[in-house]
């Protein structure tokens, strides 16, 4: 044999096995090492790729760390103001039915100055898929109080650490949620583990179809780490996160329209099936 | 020539609206302009448009972002208290050069306020809807016709100029009724928009609406661009209304509902032989400038007449400058002045005297 | 009636005082004149008293608010005392006399006394007091004819209520022959004829 022929042999076997989303720009991310927001990113990308709607999709971003996430994705994307994402979703699905709209909001934008928003948008059933960043801090003004900072957690501005007594209870968003009418799906994951990550692609494929099948509101809230206002490393982030967000904020379904109130309400207990087990083993 | 039929100012400006081809509606109940989001209410559903009353101002207005950015005509309506919860949509609106139309029936404030027909919006209008530099059209009709005929301007420029569009009412023009001529149904054109985001279809680089610009340099040249726009703005499209001004040695400013009251006392000290006149700016931003600089060699003094403490008045004496007499008379917190109260200033100016008062009390 | 006009309505919530100066106004608009038809708004439209300003003229109308009316259209107790101060030496006033009763007349203005509530009780128009007041006021001010306030209901009636079309020009014709000496059959009943006219300015513009 040849050497010419077994390079035609190797070049026939080689496959793409990863390569960076259509729906994704080719553009340096100004995110920290160790930050989620870019594995979200990405599967966001991915979901969108598949479905193969890049071409009628329409981003809205926040006010927050992805602020810049319209330079980041590949099609059309609005910025809208702080908390304001899910207004500014409604006012473009309802006046382009067949796009598909999604928000990408933090836990402050969302569950804090964008609660009124967040909850009526819900409500209202608004045909939109909602990705919900909660790492627990304000990232983008550098590590203040979120309004699902745990009890005890030390940030900027609650250097003795969260006080129940004087700063209230962080939200569950997902469990406050799914007790409403309009939400057709609403589910929490998490990216710490490759289990994890695939499960969290495969509950935002969920939340889109949903979206395209005009069932109603969907939410995948992603528990994310924020390393440097954290004070961690990165790997340490992940064990933090395992640590202390995921016992508060359980992983799991907690309304899906189609299963029925019953059983996801006993796989919100359970944990969800795809990512018990990675949960399991820390 | 279309029948007129007797409507409500608040009521011909949804009409004037949905036949200038604007199907979208964001709104939120508020006195005294209920009546607008209540006629959409009715009026949209059966032709396939969109009426959606928000949980709250701030909403209604990124709603309004949110459908400007899809490309579609939209508007929202609100009255004072509420146009100040929607002052930072309007911000990102200037920000992100979406066009759309905002009306205010203002009522007195601050605060909670009243909800009688005031002008006290005017700075709020025309210096700081929002944060940032910037600016957006302000329109002031003076009559239910007027209000009709507006509304299609108002769109077709925040169309040209991408820019939000204000109609500034009050209390008094949206609650009554006056014969109006509505304008004909077909034949609105709507301009293309190549920038909306309504997805790429594959078809065309990304679009964007955004107002983040993280680099100085980048805001301050995407600023400079829109008030290049402006110097257009400021040049063409101001817009006044003059009455018995070509001999006029006291001219009479005033705009809106406080315009019908100036005409009048125009009326009654002519009738004395008192040389008055009248000039209503129609556009508040840009400013009538042009049409009071041409009258500044003919009148000796200037009566700004307002609801509100004066506000207004501070852009007249910026035009006139310090070269003829300025003088102001207003009332606020909803009470409407009499065309006898106007034109007893009238005649004290006519005598000689200095005028800055609102109500019996001198400023 | 050439030279300018303007009225006074003023009268309980639910008595079609908004609705009766829409016809007015519609009157001067059918005429080809300038009109305003201004109503008070806010909370005293709940249940409580309600009035409105129209103004009929050949020129601009100036400001559509009132403050001495030549005519004052008072439909009960309250808005007669409220407003008969405001009337001009020389002005009119119709009153609804089955509700106002017991005042001192000016000696300077015109009275034009009409039992409208009870007229419209007794002759099956129930809520058509309001209109019946009209009619006695183009019987009193010649301001419109009776062809034109005919048309003039035909444009203010909406459209889910045009059923009640003819039962408003019979309450207009009533109003407009009604004479001072068959009085004797209508007494005062304060409180009837509350039902809610005023449910049709909802309608107002729905037609267009």
């Amino acid at each position: 044999m040849s050497t010419t022929t077994e390079s035609v042999v190797s070049t026939e076997k080689r496959r793409v096995l990863f390569s960076r989303p259509k729906s994704l720009s080719d553009v340096v991310t100004h995110y920290c090492p160790g930050c989620t927001h870019g594995i979200v990113h990405r599967l966001v990308a991915e979901v969108i790729d598949q479905l193969d709607i890049e071409g009628k999709t329409i981003g809205v971003c926040p006010v927050g760390c992805s602020v810049l996430a319209h330079n980041y994705f590949n099609f059309d994307m609005a910025q809208a103001a702080h908390g304001r994402a899910p207004a500014v979703a409604t006012g473009l699905k309802r006046s382009l039915p067949d796009s598909v709209v999604f928000t990408y909001q933090g836990d402050g934008d969302l569950a804090s100055i964008g609660m009124a928003e967040t909850v009526h948008a819900a409500l209202r059933g608004e045909k939109i898929t909602v990705i919900f960043i909660n790492n627990a801090i304000y990232g983008m003004t550098g590590g203040q109080m979120a309004p699902t900072s745990l009890p005890g957690q030390v940030t900027q501005t609650s250097p003795y650490g969260r006080d129940i007594e004087a700063a209230g209870y962080p939200v569950k968003v997902c469990e406050l949620l799914s007790g409403l009418e309009g939400v057709a799906l609403a589910q929490r994951v998490t990216v710490d583990t490759p289990n994890h990550v695939r499960a969290a692609r495969r509950a935002i494929k969920k939340a889109f179809d949903y979206q395209i099948e005009g069932l109603g509101y969907s939410i995948i809230e992603v528990i994310s780490t924020c390393p440097t206002n954290w004070g961690l490393s990165a790997d340490a982030s992940m064990k933090w996160l395992r640590e202390n967000m995921l016992p508060y904020y359980p992983l799991g379904v907690f309304k899906d329209i189609k299963a029925g109130a019953a059983a996801a309400g006993a796989a919100a207990a359970a944990g969800d099936a795809n990512t018990a087990g990675d949960a399991g083993d820390e | 020539m279309a029948e007129k039929v007797l409507m409500k100012g608040n009521e011909a400006l949804a009409e004037a609206a949905i036949r200038a081809g604007c199907k979208t509606f964001f709104g939120y109940p508020i006195t005294p302009q209920t009546e607008l989001a209540a006629y959409m209410a009715k009026a949209l559903p059966p032709i396939g448009g969109t009426y959606l009353q928000a949980e709250s101002e701030v909403a209604a207005i990124n709603m309004v972002y949110g459908a400007s950015a899809a490309g579609v005509r939209v508007m929202t309506s609100s009255s004072s208290p509420g146009v100040s919860l929607k002052q930072e949509g309007i911000s990102y609106l200037i920000g992100a050069d979406l066009p759309a139309l905002i009306i205010n029936i203002q009522r007195g404030g601050p605060g909670l306020g009243g909800i009688q027909p005031s002008q006290a919006d005017y700075w709020q209008a025309t210096k700081a809807t929002g944060h940032g530099d910037g600016q957006i059209i302000v329109l002031a009709p003076s009559t239910v016709q007027e209000m009709t005929d507006l509304v299609a301007l108002a769109f077709d420029l925040g169309d040209k100029y991408r820019t939000p569009v204000m109609i500034l009412a009050d209390g008094l023009l949206g609650q009554m009724m006056e014969p109006v001529e509505l304008p004909e149904t077909d034949g609105v054109e709507l301009p293309e928009k190549p920038w909306a985001l309504t997805g790429h279809g594959n078809s065309r680089e990304k679009n964007m609406a955004n107002s983040m610009h993280l680099d100085p340099q980048e805001l301050e040249d995407s600023i400079l661009e829109r008030y290049e726009r402006y110097l257009v703005i400021k040049q063409d499209e101001q817009l006044a209304e003059s009455y018995l001004t070509e001999d006029a040695d006291i001219t009479l400013v005033a705009y809106g509902a406080a315009a019908r009251v100036a005409r009048s006392a125009v009326n009654k000290v002519r009738a004395e032989g008192i040389s008055a006149g009248l000039i209503r700016p129609i556009s508040l931003w840009p400013f009538s400038v042009d049409v009071i600089e041409q009258q500044v060699p003919i009148s000796s003094d200037f009566l700004s007449v307002e609801f509100s403490m004066g506000q207004m008045v501070d852009d007249l004496r910026l035009v006139v400058d310090g070269r003829k007499r300025v003088h102001f008379y207003g009332h606020t917190g909803g009470i409407v002045p009499t065309p006898d109260e106007i034109a007893d200033v009238i005649r004290r100016i006519a005598a000689g005297e200095k005028v800055n008062q609102v109500a019996f009390r001198s400023y | 009636m050439a030279s300018d006009i303007s009225i006074m309505l003023a009268g309980f919530g639910g008595q079609g005082i908004l609705f009766a100066g829409k016809v007015i106004a519609y009157a001067g608009l059918l005429d080809g004149r300038e009109v305003s038809w201004l109503p008070s708004y806010g909370p005293e439209m709940r249940g409580g008293t309600a009035n409105c300003s129209v103004v009929i003229s050949d020129e601009p109308i100036g400001s559509p608010l009132i403050t001495n009316p030549d005519v004052l259209i008072a439909m009960n107790m309250p808005s007669y005392d409220r407003y008969i101060g405001d009337v001009p030496s020389g002005g009119v006033v119709i009153l609804d006399s089955s509700l106002v009763s017991g005042y001192t007349p000016r000696d300077d203005v015109s009275y034009y006394p009409i039992p409208a509530t009870n007229l419209a009780n007794e002759n099956g128009l129930r809520t058509l007091g309001n209109v019946i007041m009209i009619g006695r006021l183009m019987a009193a001010t010649g301001f419109a004819s009776e062809e034109t306030l005919r048309l003039a209901i035909d444009k203010s009636v909406s459209a889910r209520h045009t059923d009640l079309i003819e039962f408003n020009k019979q309450a207009l014709k009533l109003g407009a022959t009604w004479q001072p000496d068959s009085e004797q059959g209508a007494e005062s009943k304060p409180g009837a004829g509350s039902a809610d006219t005023e449910s049709e300015m909802a309608g107002i513009g729905a037609a267009v």
